[in-house]
């Protein structure tokens, strides 16, 4: 579906995107997980078909964005990082002039937004403006939005940032829907959880490089081990217990607020720190994220 | 989910700059009422004010051709409003297009491309121009404003004249980053000196012939000498050629400037 | 300088408002519109070098079709020294209706800048008289530069003239006023509209430019009920220097219209703001 090779993005002096690979497989759901500011946005952008790219090669749906950008856009569905509702219109009307655009008829793009109300749970706000609606709600008829054309593909910025818990996981159910149906979706995000339940594959991007390429289980595998301890002390306790547990574990994270300590057992951990005397405030044992991959990768935490 | 459909395809660009125009129908649909007051009722006021209050006051003479003032005055004051509500239309809600609403940035993630979405947006306005053009023609007949049937004609010289003006404000709205702080003064130290000193309301020959020349690129002089001769007659072919040359050269570079700007903000 | 003091500062207008609307702080919010107009000082120049425009056209275009027409106490009045005070109070009136509907609704309902100003001692009425006292001081403003070119122009010929600036300044208090009390009541920004319609009329009809006696005696009357009219009729008469009584009643009318506007916005912003 996308394949991208030495893919860069320069504006102006700045770097963006330095030179990337990535492959997209038609029916899974691929991510990219990073940082604000790690180059996600902008290679989202240059699939879907609004950013010339600066250098290397890309194709999306075996097509050159750069010269086909109209016949790709044409088979995209794109859910960007702020919503662009058209504030003034109906929620059914929102739907159907955005479906317009696609080349659709006008019985074809009525049926479709009923349908697609139905999907996003607001067939009981069809005719209320869009304005008043809260964020989860705008964010479900931005993904509506972005079905009315059946696309092959769907691209979707930081589909759950600003939403409260419930309203993502509202979000989420509905993408999962979409996955099921055979909808290929690329989703950028900072929230590990978020990659976690969504994607079958993802590139951890940092500072517009890729820094691992897998899946979630993959990574975690690869770059952390199966379980955590996370120690907690008491400001200015921690510096010197550091000496005493760095031996525990196979790796061991200082960061300013805990100690992480990657190792296959934490319990077993946690008992022989106690036995050398080391006294937290608070323990934790827990099974490693992506969180735990990015910081291996990067050395610094995915949301700061 | 799904339905089983055609899916999204690329249309023919004056089709996609049609799907534009129906967007906007679709807001107008919804809203017209909040235009009635600047496209339908403030052009009539000023009519009534200008032509019959103020025309009271004016003696027939060379300067109005030896016209009254309202048949001196009607024709030309349709043209100052369609460019002063081409100029309003191609600031604030453009800008809005590309920083507040976003609209642009939705459509151009469709098929329909950056020029498709400015050629929709000029359509759109030439034909709101045309509307309140319309209005106002038939309006002012009531008062006894037109002498003939030309003032048919003079609808469509209006909305050319706001069609060049619209053209190289949309320009300026797509290099708008802030808060549109320019627009306000754009209409107090261009539109509003236009309106004054293009032959409006007094012949340019009034205004003091080192200065003259201000007249002369204003867009809306030459509009206005269209308006006047395609209704009050006395106007020559040869003038009249250079007169709609003028305006079409505005609205190209306007025109290609703007869609040079409009990709360049929108496609980066 | 506390809400609740019984023996609040000031005359019968604080005694009739409710308490707690006013704490003696009105400077503050005029400073606060100062600090923020001085970036914005194009746009204030701008203003000044509108009514300019006006006076310029008229001078050389306008005033070249018309010859005499009638002024004040039926004498022939050159159609430029006819216009001139009229576009000085209307420019007057423009300004402060602009700053006190579009500047207020935008602070009001979306920089939500009052609702922090209360949460400080200032109340209500200290915003009230805030706004209005700046929207007063800029139109003042306009109407000193205006008065400046109108001498220049030589259309200053009687010491009556030197109180054009002060009727400018209570035709901008009394629409300020008004306006701000307007303002309360709008709900979105499309509604300006109704702003428009209430100003543009009455900028175009309050004889600003042609006599009453062209319009039909019943029309006469609607056109003397607007409060531009007596602003108008002020300014003209004071212009050609031929005081009289009526002007009283003009000045009059333009206090009690401010007056009402006043009381009016500081019970309307107490209602919602305070609530």
């Amino acid at each position: 579906m996308v394949e991208a090779k030495a893919l860069v993005k320069r504006f102006g002096d700045f770097e963006a995107v330095r030179g990337i690979d990535v492959h997209v497989r038609r029916g899974e759901a691929f991510g990219f997980l990073g940082p604000n500011g790690a180059g996600k946005s902008s290679t989202m952008r240059m699939i879907a078909s609004v950013s010339p790219r600066t250098d290397g090669e890309l194709t999306v749906l075996g097509l050159d964005p750069d010269r086909e950008g109209p016949r790709i856009r044409a088979r995209l569905g794109v859910v960007p990082q702020q919503d662009n509702l058209d504030s003034e219109l109906t929620v059914r009307q929102n739907l159907q002039v955005y479906g317009r655009y696609f080349g659709l008829s006008r019985s074809h793009v009525r049926r479709r937004a009923a349908e697609l109300m139905e999907f996003a749970q607001l067939t009981e706000r069809a005719d209320d403006e869009v304005e008043p609606l809260s964020g989860g709600m705008k964010r479900r008829l931005t993904i509506a939005r972005s079905l009315v054309n059946d696309p092959e593909l769907l691209l979707l910025d930081e589909p759950t940032t600003g939403l409260d818990p419930q309203a993502r996981h509202l979000v989420w159910d509905r993408l999962f829907r979409l996955k099921s149906q055979g909808v290929t979706l690329i989703v950028t995000t900072h929230y590990m959880d978020e990659a976690e339940q969504l994607c079958d594959r993802l590139v951890v991007m940092d500072g517009g490089r890729i820094a691992a390429e897998g899946s979630p289980t993959e990574l975690i595998r690869r770059f952390a081990t199966r379980e955590v301890l996370e120690l907690r002390f008491a400001p200015g306790e921690q510096e010197p217990v550091v000496g005493l547990v760095d031996d525990l574990a196979d790796r061991v994270e200082v960061l300013p607020d805990r100690i992480l300590l990657y190792t296959g057992s934490g319990e077993a951990a946690l008992e022989r720190a106690h036995a050398r005397g080391v006294r937290p405030v608070s323990s934790l044992v827990r099974r490693s994220t992506l969180e735990d991959v990015f910081l291996r990768l990067t050395g610094r935490s995915l949301v700061e | 989910m799904t339905s089983a459909a055609p899916a999204g395809r690329v249309v023919g660009s004056w089709r996609a700059a049609w799907l534009r125009v129906e967007g906007h129908w679709t807001w107008y649909r919804r809203y017209w009422t909040s235009t009635l007051y600047s496209t339908g009722l403030q052009p009539l006021l000023f009519l009534v004010a200008m032509g019959i209050g103020f025309g009271s006051q004016v003696q027939p003479g060379a300067a109005t051709g030896g016209l009254s003032y309202l048949h001196y005055v009607a024709p030309a004051l349709l043209a100052a409003t369609a460019a002063q509500g081409a100029v309003g239309e191609s600031t604030f809600p453009v800008l809005s297009g590309f920083k507040w609403q976003k609209d642009y940035l939705a459509v151009t993630a469709t098929p329909v491309t950056a020029g498709q979405l400015l050629g929709g947006q000029l359509l759109w306005v030439a034909l709101r121009l045309l509307l309140a053009g319309i209005v106002y023609v038939l309006v002012a007949l009531a008062f006894g404003a037109w002498l003939n049937a030309g003032a048919a004609v003079v609808v469509l010289v209006a909305t050319a004249t706001g069609v060049a003006c619209a053209a190289p404000v949309m320009a300026l709205a797509a290099t708008t980053y802030d808060e549109g702080a320019r627009f306000i003064t754009l209409f107090r130290f261009v539109v509003m000196p236009m309106t004054l000193f293009s032959g409006t309301f007094f012949p340019i020959t009034q205004i003091p012939g080192a200065l003259r020349w201000l007249a002369w690129i204003s867009p809306l002089w030459h509009g206005n000498e269209l308006a006047r001769g395609v209704t009050l007659g006395g106007l020559g072919v040869l003038p009249a050629l250079g007169h709609v040359v003028f305006l079409l050269a505005v609205f190209t570079a306007g025109g290609l400037a703007a869609r040079h700007y409009f990709y360049r903000r929108l496609v980066v | 300088m506390t809400t609740t003091d019984p023996r609040r500062p000031g005359g019968v207008l604080l005694r009739i408002l409710p308490p707690g609307l006013y704490s003696g702080r009105a400077g503050a919010i005029i400073e606060r519109s100062v600090l923020s107009y001085s970036r914005g000082w194009l746009v204030f120049v701008s203003g000044v070098m509108e009514p300019l425009f006006y006076l310029l056209a008229f001078q050389i275009g306008f005033g070249a079709l018309v010859g005499d027409v009638t002024g004040p106490g039926g004498r022939p009045l050159d159609y430029v020294a006819f216009v001139a005070p009229a576009l000085l109070v209307a420019s007057a009136m423009n300004g402060a209706v602009f700053d006190s509907t579009f500047g207020v609704f935008f602070k009001f309902r979306y920089a939500k800048t009052y609702d922090a100003m209360l949460a400080t001692p200032v109340g209500p009425l200290d915003i009230a008289a805030g706004e209005i006292g700046w929207a007063v001081l800029r139109g003042g403003l306009y109407a000193v530069a205006f008065f400046g070119v109108m001498s220049v122009m030589g259309m200053v010929d009687s010491p009556w003239a030197m109180l054009l600036v002060p009727v400018a300044l209570l035709v901008a208090f009394a629409f300020a006023a008004i306006g701000m009390a307007c303002a309360t009541f709008l709900r979105s920004p499309s509604q300006f509209e109704f702003v428009q319609l209430a100003v543009v009329p009455m900028f175009l009809f309050s004889t600003t430019f042609f006599p009453l006696s062209v319009y039909p005696v019943p029309l006469q009357v609607v056109v003397q009920c607007l409060p531009l009219y007596h602003g108008v009729e002020l300014a003209r008469g004071l212009s050609v220097g031929v005081p009289d009584l009526t002007m009283l009643g003009h000045a009059a009318y333009l206090f009690a219209l401010a007056a009402l506007g006043v009381v009016a916005t500081a019970r309307r912003l107490a209602g919602l703001l305070l609530r």
